[in-house]
């Protein structure tokens, strides 16, 4: 299965300055496996030291939360959105 | 529906507008959505900004034009020359002043018929819950994770819904947390991330129009939470992508095993955010702990002796097109790659542009087997403050 997956702004410098990465994948872990198998040093932004992914950092099919579907064994399908999106404090000093 | 407790559907006869209100909003008047009962509705409506900064100034700016009746403030910062790229309520005479000050002025300029109540304080927990309790509806625009989580636990103990507006280089989310029956701050992020693991607009910049494009949204659902028209932006995370100029939409679900908003919560009053973000004992033990420096002033005498020393910048090539030292740039995610460029029998300084990352690179050079090496202490800033203040800060 063809998915896409979208890398925010603030992850890109772990993962070559790209947007987005296309894989292959039939489920939205191994599509982070294949993530951070390219790019090693995206691992810790994502994954707690034993392996899961982190509180901070939602982890979307499409428009859902996978949380509220079946995680990471959430099967994907051709033209599926994988978003990664972390927890973001910008705004004013206080 | 009333969308604000205390709200009614029909303002009561206690306030009318005035001729000249009546000029003032008439672009709002002659709209059906808003006429005169949802013009009422706007003069009576209390709404608390937390911050006055990049997301304050269109948010304040455009509530005040609308005629929202009284506007809080909470900040307790002073405006910088960095802050005027971004907060345009800001003018450049402003430097100097407290911001509260500084946009309760230009806030009332724009629309002298409103109530403006300014806090020059920290929020903390112990002033949240009497600070909010005289607002309708909070606007979240701060910028770290600690008051972000007290501010969300403040709105779903006080049942207020909280506004939320955050930013990041490109990058925006925006969402109305704790509107009835939705989601929190904590259902979508129940932690925070580790304090540095995440740099905050300081460290990673921002480009200057989006704190106005996400701030001006939070505006738009502020005044339509008053208004009651619409469909709130609740239980949606909206993601603006500046540099694609895409906007995305994310569904976000109350989660019910949630400590604050859940089914049974576990939080029944404001904690210790600091802790809960684990700030706590950050300053009482520094990065740079066993790291040998060098202070500019001690590197300056060495280098007018003529002592050999071999300079290394580990910023990022942008960076040391602002300023430089002249040294050799290696930016610190290159150096396990091209230490090979470096001579280990010289005598090396590390510099970046506040120490920190510097620290990282002397740390890593030194395991890498380097002896001769310091970290310059406060970087590229105190070499400015403490030998050339021709350098630039930025």
């Amino acid at each position: 299965m063809a998915v896409k997956m979208e890398i925010p702004t603030a992850l890109r410098q772990f993962a070559g300055k790209q947007a987005s990465v296309e894989f292959n994948a039939a489920t939205v872990g191994e599509a982070l496996k294949q993530l951070t198998g390219t790019y090693a040093d995206l691992r810790k932004h994502l994954y707690t030291d034993d392996g899961r992914i982190r509180s901070f950092v939602n982890i979307y099919l499409n428009d859902e939360d996978i949380r509220y579907l079946q995680k990471e064994n959430t099967p994907t399908k051709d033209g599926d959105t994988i978003s990664i999106v972390p927890s973001i404090a910008g705004g004013a000093k206080i | 529906m009333p969308i604000i407790t205390g709200t009614p559907t029909v303002p009561d006869t206690g306030r009318t507008l005035s001729k000249q209100e009546i000029q003032r909003y008439s672009r709002h008047l002659i709209m059906p959505e808003v006429g005169m009962d949802g013009q009422l509705k706007l003069a009576k409506a209390k709404v608390l900004m937390i911050g006055a900064g990049g997301l304050g100034a269109p948010l304040g700016l455009y509530l005040a034009a609308a005629g929202v009746g009284r506007l809080g403030i909470v900040d307790f910062d002073v405006v910088d020359y960095t802050n005027l790229q971004r907060q345009i309520t800001f003018s450049t005479s402003d430097v100097g002043r407290p911001k509260i000050q500084a946009a309760r002025e230009r806030l009332a300029g724009v629309n002298p018929s409103i109530r403006i109540d300014t806090y020059e304080t920290r929020l903390t927990s112990s002033n949240a819950l009497d600070l909010f309790r005289e607002y309708d509806i909070i606007v979240d625009g701060t910028d770290n994770f600690p008051t972000r989580y007290l501010v969300n636990d403040a709105c779903v103990l006080l049942d207020k819904p909280n506004v939320y507006g955050s930013i990041f280089r490109f990058e925006g989310q925006t969402t109305v947390f704790h509107y009835p029956g939705g989601p929190c701050y904590r259902c979508l992020y129940p932690e925070p991330p580790p304090p540095g693991l995440v740099p905050s607009c300081a460290e990673g910049g921002v480009l200057g129009v989006l704190p106005g494009i996400v701030g001006a949204l939070q505006a738009m659902e502020t005044i339509k939470l008053i208004l009651g028209i619409g469909e709130p932006l609740a239980g949606r995370l909206l993601l603006f992508d500046a540099l694609g100029m895409r906007f995305r939409e994310l569904r976000l679900r109350r989660n019910p095993s949630c400590p604050v908003c859940g089914d049974h919560p576990t939080i029944r009053e404001l904690i210790d955010y600091e802790e809960f973000c684990g700030i706590r004992g950050e300053e009482v033990v520094p990065v740079t702990t066993g790291i040998p420096e060098i202070t500019p002033r001690e590197l300056k005498s060495r280098l007018d002796r003529g002592d050999d020393i071999f300079i290394l910048d580990v910023r990022e090539p942008h960076e040391y097109q602002i300023c430089n030292l002249q040294g050799h740039l290696i930016p610190l995610g290159d150096l396990p790659k091209r230490a090979s460029e470096l001579d280990s029998s010289r005598e090396i300084v590390a510099h970046c542009r506040s120490g920190k990352r510097s620290a990282d690179a002397v740390q890593f050079l030194q395991q890498a087997g380097f002896r001769k090496i310091w970290n310059l202490k406060g970087g590229i800033l105190a070499w400015s403050d403490e030998v050339d203040p021709s350098v630039p800060k930025y």
